[in-house]
């Protein structure tokens, strides 16, 4: 096992469990209503008796969120990729790039479901737009950074627009690429679970049906296990960035 | 497959500069960086470009390589212009390597973008890096070396694609003297063993005088030639030469030149 894993996991879920211990003894010494603050204990005895309607659930944003950043990550990249090739093309696009970050999701969703219909599509076009802003922002910083002497030697050889890209202009932006899955990973959960909202399925609609029976507990165990799914897929993106990048970038080589 | 050194010499190619000038325009004022030059390079000759720093000596290289263009005059390299991506090398002032390559990948790169098949490549590249005496080093990768040793995986890419004209932009620059005064002498046996022509851009007098057979003195931007000097040292030159009275009185020609140029 890796020998840095315990010293990192370890404070923040001694964070969490010290937390939850005195939200828990705050909220019985202050008798305040479950229906406004349920109590920790409470929101683990949700989760466990309504596992079977929460990790269908989690499955099925899950696949939305995962289809909606792996939209984001090839598209966003393309994007960018296109949005580099000429300061004119830059300057005519980029502004409208901005308009995926700067759309308010909750407004749209409405609209994608009037497009797409109910169900899983809207939720991924939702977890898509929210999430390719980041990835395309920052893939353009990196392809626009490369090295001006590299770029040099590449025309020194006579290399294509093709071999410059593969072997050069994308290397160089991959750890921005990842920096911007970083954000977008997060943003794709907060996506989906509002396309949910409107489109329906997944823990968007365990929240929705909670509340309407007032079911608080259940609204905070729906909500755990959204922020859980969100933690999972920045973890999975740190680890593809540890990998791909351990042996020769700086942010991945001090440990 | 023969060892490096034992491989027949490549004939270093003829360079002619007749009324080489360059002027760029900046916030929209005409700044002249080279002044019409007329330089002949003799095929295989070590001629070091000196001059002061910003005078436009990295202009006039970079036109050599055809990384720039000239807004006059005319850059003749022998043979033509068929083919020069084989036969001509550019070293920058720093190493500027890939850092997702190891040592062998960065010197084979040259090679890959000249289209030529992987095997040939890693052949190459393993004899490029074992003429700049990196072998142990070959599978490290760029962050996990010294600046000299960056320099030299460098000069092992320029020399991967066996070049008749090898342009040197202050390659050493940026290194301490020691390191600098090794890679200098590593570099001129490698001229010796290959036989390549020299182009060697520099600000350092004692490097200009310790490396070229012959020196050309830039003035301050625009670059003009103020001295075309042939030093008269030996071909064998040592850490010995650096205290030898010969070396002492070449740098004072250089420096006065240098100071003229300055005027």
């Amino acid at each position: 096992m890796n020998p840095g894993l315990a010293p990192r996991i370890g404070p923040p879920l001694a964070t969490f469990v010290v937390t939850a211990a005195l939200a828990e003894a705050a909220i019985r010494v202050s008798d305040v209503s479950p229906l406004l603050l349920p109590a920790p204990s409470a929101v683990v005895r949700a989760a466990w008796s309504q596992s079977a309607v929460l990790l269908p659930a989690l499955a099925a944003t899950a696949r939305c969120v995962l289809l909606g950043l792996a939209a984001s990550a090839a598209l966003g990249v393309l994007a960018a990729v296109a949005l580099s090739s000429s300061r004119w093309v830059e300057r005519a696009f980029y502004p409208y790039a901005i308009f995926f970050q700067i759309v308010p999701i909750v407004a749209i969703a409405p609209l994608l479901v009037i497009w797409f219909g109910y169900g899983s599509r809207a939720v991924v076009a939702a977890a898509f737009i929210v999430s390719v802003f980041p990835v395309i922002a920052n893939t353009l910083a990196g392809l626009l950074s490369v090295d001006p002497a590299l770029r040099d030697l590449f025309r020194l050889y006579g290399a294509g627009a093709w071999a410059r890209l593969l072997k050069l202009e994308l290397p160089w932006a991959l750890p921005f690429i990842l920096t911007g899955l970083r954000i977008a990973a997060g943003l794709a959960v907060i996506g989906a679970i509002v396309g949910e909202f409107v489109g329906g399925g997944g823990l968007g609609v365990v929240v929705l049906g909670a509340m309407r029976e007032q079911r608080t507990d259940l609204v905070f165990a729906a909500i755990l296990h959204a922020s859980a799914l969100g933690l999972a897929l920045f973890a999975l993106v740190n680890l593809a960035s540890r990998l791909a990048l351990r042996r020769w970038h700086a942010s991945e080589s001090s440990a | 497959m023969a060892a490096p050194r034992s491989e027949p010499r490549a004939t270093g190619i003829a360079v002619a500069l007749r009324g080489v000038r360059r002027t760029f325009r900046s916030n929209g004022e005409a700044v002249e960086a080279v002044a019409g030059i007329d330089l002949d390079v003799a095929a295989g000759e070590f001629l070091a470009l000196l001059g002061p720093s910003g005078c436009g000596k990295s202009t006039l290289l970079r036109i050599v390589a055809g990384l720039d263009r000239q807004d006059a005059g005319e850059v003749r390299i022998e043979g033509g212009p068929a083919g020069a991506r084989e036969r001509v090398a550019f070293v920058f002032q720093d190493a500027h390597l890939l850092p997702w390559r190891d040592v062998l990948g960065n010197v084979a790169l040259p090679l890959e973008l000249l289209g030529q098949p992987a095997a040939a490549c890693g052949e190459a590249a393993r004899a490029a890096v074992a003429q700049v005496g990196l072998e142990d080093a070959a599978r490290r990768f760029p962050a996990q070396l010294s600046g000299g040793m960056r320099m030299r995986v460098s000069l092992a890419r320029a020399l991967v694609t066996r070049p008749r004209l090898l342009l040197l932009d202050e390659p050493f620059a940026a290194l301490d003297e020691i390191t600098r005064q090794a890679l200098d002498d590593q570099l001129r046996a490698l001229w010796a063993a290959t036989g390549t022509t020299v182009l060697f851009v520099t600000h350092s007098i004692a490097e200009a005088a310790f490396l070229a057979e012959r020196a050309i003195v830039l003035s301050r931007r625009p670059a003009r030639i103020v001295l075309e000097h042939a030093l008269d040292l030996p071909a064998q030159r040592g850490a010995a030469l650096r205290a030898d009275p010969r070396f002492a009185r070449e740098m004072g020609v250089l420096y006065e030149a240098l100071r003229g140029g300055d005027a």
